[in-house]
């Protein structure tokens, strides 16, 4: 489904992504962790072509991201994001930030985009709340929006950058839920984040990232008991002490 | 100290009104042209085109170096001149207000698009949205209703800047009361009533701008 | 278009001199009414800040009433209505034997009419130093004044050199209203050439540029100030 193949990304001088190589395939569930600035969250990142980079090449559903004769918009239209800072957008009532996309991307109709809203945020668990604005919402909340904002689009991919990250404690579970449920129902997800209790529970393999290179790549279970570099074995006992 | 004789004022109330009234217009046209223009502008200096940005960078930088009169004598001397036939003075004034202020309005709106999170931008961009989608609808709508008191605060600053007129002559309120102050030998009291006059206006609508901010953050 | 171009005029005789002794004018005028403005304005904006209601109310009277006022009318105000506002001797001085009546109304008029914006500068520069600063101050036991003087005063002027650059080139912009009242400053010199050649954007031409230069001149004077004045680590020094 994605495939990087010897990516390399410099911002200016200093290079973010060294060499990286790995894939996910449909139907998988994929977390990539490591330390602040390993570059996790702009390998996704580059994987919508909301980042740029130099070489090497990400093909995502058999297109080339890089390709400059991609039809990025559409191509993004297929991938779902979901952002660290919920991205709702403000001035838009919850229905229509998940509808909003549907009609002016994939030109649904009013009717079409409202009744596959109602169907997600029943979904997410959030039916009643389709007339209120972000604002009104707490972090847990606007955060599920989102995701179903994403889903609205029926993408074949959904990108996680750091879901939970800006959460407080007692909504990251109500939101992990979601994305817990979007596993078992066999939607292809790349997730970066630090919560490595999702990851035992659903993902089928993990990615560590350090200095910009993917460090270690394999299945979960071999990647908590057995990880090969000491750089994974030093991150997992200090994030697993908690 | 002479004697005051305010009756001058009233008498003349109808002329005063006729200058009130192009000052009122010149004020809405540049405060108009100027947002649309001064949008233009704006989205062209972000723009990662380099020649839009260079253009409208230097065109920004150009008319904020300049001293409002100069620009004033310019259009009164160069419109005229470029159409090849002699253009009353208000279309000249209207034409230099405009783009003069174009590019402080460019700077005000640069500001209120920067302001937007870059976050919204991305968002929209990931669900597929164009460049021109995500602007219309996402981007300019927020950073707009942010930017309302500073595009409000401006158009008083334009307000009283119309006065300038007065050195091409152009009948404002200003120069409608310098004509008959000076017809009827009384600086102090037409002079005084202008004062007041603009003081009253502009001090209630930057008060009333206030009051709208306030409301706005809820 | 019509027109015949003679660049010549700008480097001769009489014109060259106009040139420069408008340009003169314009310096002199810019440069005074900025004494007075930045005195005066920093006085109002501490003013404004202070706990002392009175000082408070007077500072915001003064601004709203010169910031409401276009700033023509006050020229007009200060050199047609002030002198008959005066005492009768007092206003026969400044009509009859004032020197420079024009060049010092034009001061007097742009100093205090700027002097009401850097008031507002100053005080969002003092205002922005945050209220955790004050208190971390009190709290050792400085009084109102020593804290205004020694932690507040410094940071904020290092804060708002941008800005007040920015009113700094105003006052050289706003120095063309001097015309109004007889100050043959630049703009009112190239108007003038302009009447005797009808060479009219030549001499606009010469106006533009210069000015164009001094904005250049001081945007890089403010570049020096700012680097030299810079407080190491501190967030928000670099403008």
């Amino acid at each position: 489904m994605i495939s990087f193949d010897n990516v390399n990304k410099f911002y200016g001088d200093f290079q973010v992504l060294r060499d990286c190589s790995t894939h996910v395939k449909a139907k998988e569930v994929v977390v990539v962790c490591g330390p602040s600035g390993s570059g996790k969250s702009t390998l996704i990142k580059c994987a919508n072509g909301l980042e740029p980079f130099q070489s090497g090449t990400i093909t995502v559903n058999d297109v080339s991201v890089g390709d400059k004769n991609t039809n990025l918009n559409q191509l993004r239209s297929r991938i779902g994001m979901v952002f660290q800072n919920f991205e709702l957008f403000p001035h838009l009532s919850v229905l229509q930030n998940i509808c909003i996309a549907q009609e002016m991307v994939l030109k649904r109709s009013k009717q079409e985009s409202t009744e596959r809203a109602f169907a997600l945020l029943e979904r997410v668990g959030l039916s009643n709340q389709a007339e209120k604005f972000p604002a009104q919402l707490s972090g847990g909340q606007q955060q599920r929006v989102a995701i179903a904002r994403g889903l609205a689009m029926d993408p074949v991919v959904m990108l996680f950058d750091e879901p939970t990250s800006a959460l407080d404690p007692e909504m990251i579970n109500e939101v992990l839920d979601v994305m817990v449920k979007l596993a078992q129902e066999g939607m292809t997800m790349m997730v970066v984040t630090h919560e490595m209790g999702f990851a035992k529970r659903v993902a089928d393999r993990v990615i560590f990232m350090d200095q910009g290179q993917i460090v270690e790549d394999e299945k979960t279970d071999v990647f908590f008991s057995n990880p090969k570099s000491d750089r994974a074995k030093d991150f997992l006992s200090k994030i697993l002490n908690h | 100290m002479g004697d005051f004789d305010f009756s001058v004022i009233f008498d003349n109330l109808p002329f005063l009104f006729k200058g009130m009234q192009t000052t009122l217009l010149l004020t809405a046209v540049a405060m108009f042209g100027g947002i649309v223009l001064g949008t233009l502008l704006a989205l062209a200096r972000m723009s990662s085109i380099t020649v839009l940005s260079v253009v409208a960078t230097s065109y920004i930088n150009f008319f904020r170096s300049l001293p409002l009169i100069l620009v004033i004598f310019w259009f009164y001397f160069l419109v005229p001149l470029a159409l090849g036939r002699p253009v009353g003075g208000l279309y000249s004034v209207l034409v230099a207000f405009t783009l003069f202020e174009a590019a402080y309005y460019a700077e005000i709106i640069r500001a209120g698009i920067s302001s937007v999170r870059s976050g919204q931008a991305a968002a929209a961009r990931a669900l597929g949205m164009s460049y021109t989608q995500s602007m219309r609808f996402i981007v300019l709508p927020q950073a707009f209703r942010a930017m309302i008191p500073i595009l409000l605060t401006q158009g008083i600053v334009l307000f009283q800047d119309t006065s300038l007129v007065y050195v091409v002559g152009l009948k404002d309120f200003l120069v409608s009361a310098e004509l008959i102050a000076n017809r009827e030998q009384r600086l102090i009291e037409m002079f005084s009533f202008v004062a007041l006059v603009y003081l009253a206006i502009c001090f209630s609508a930057s008060q009333g701008v206030k009051f709208l901010e306030r409301r706005m953050k809820r | 278009m019509n027109y015949n171009w003679d660049w010549s005029i700008l480097i001769s005789e009489p014109y060259v001199g106009w040139i420069v002794s408008g340009l003169g004018w314009t310096i002199v005028v810019s440069l005074l009414a900025w004494v007075v403005a930045f005195s005066l304005g920093s006085i109002l904006g501490i003013m404004r800040t202070t706990s002392s209601s009175l000082l408070r109310s007077i500072a915001t009277f003064y601004v709203e009433i010169f910031r409401n006022i276009p700033l023509l009318v006050q020229f007009f105000l200060w050199f047609f209505i002030f002198p008959e506002l005066l005492p009768v001797d007092a206003g026969m001085w400044v009509k009859r034997e004032m020197p420079m009546p024009e060049f010092t109304t034009a001061i007097i008029a742009l100093g205090l009419y700027t002097a009401s914006r850097v008031c507002e500068q100053v005080r969002s520069g003092i205002e922005s130093v945050g209220a955790g600063q004050v208190a971390a101050a009190r709290a050792l036991g400085l009084t109102e004044w020593q804290t205004m003087r020694y932690i507040l005063v410094p940071v904020a002027y290092r804060r708002v050199i941008p800005p007040l650059t920015s009113e700094f080139l105003t006052i050289f912009k706003n120095s063309s209203l001097a015309l109004t009242i007889g100050v043959i400053e630049l703009t009112a010199v190239t108007r003038q050439i302009e009447e005797y050649t009808f060479q009219g954007f030549e001499a606009f031409t010469a106006a533009t540029v210069i000015y164009s230069m001094i904005t250049f001149f001081v945007m890089w004077l403010m570049k020096k100030i700012e680097v030299r004045s810079r407080v190491h680590g501190m967030i928000g020094s670099g403008g």
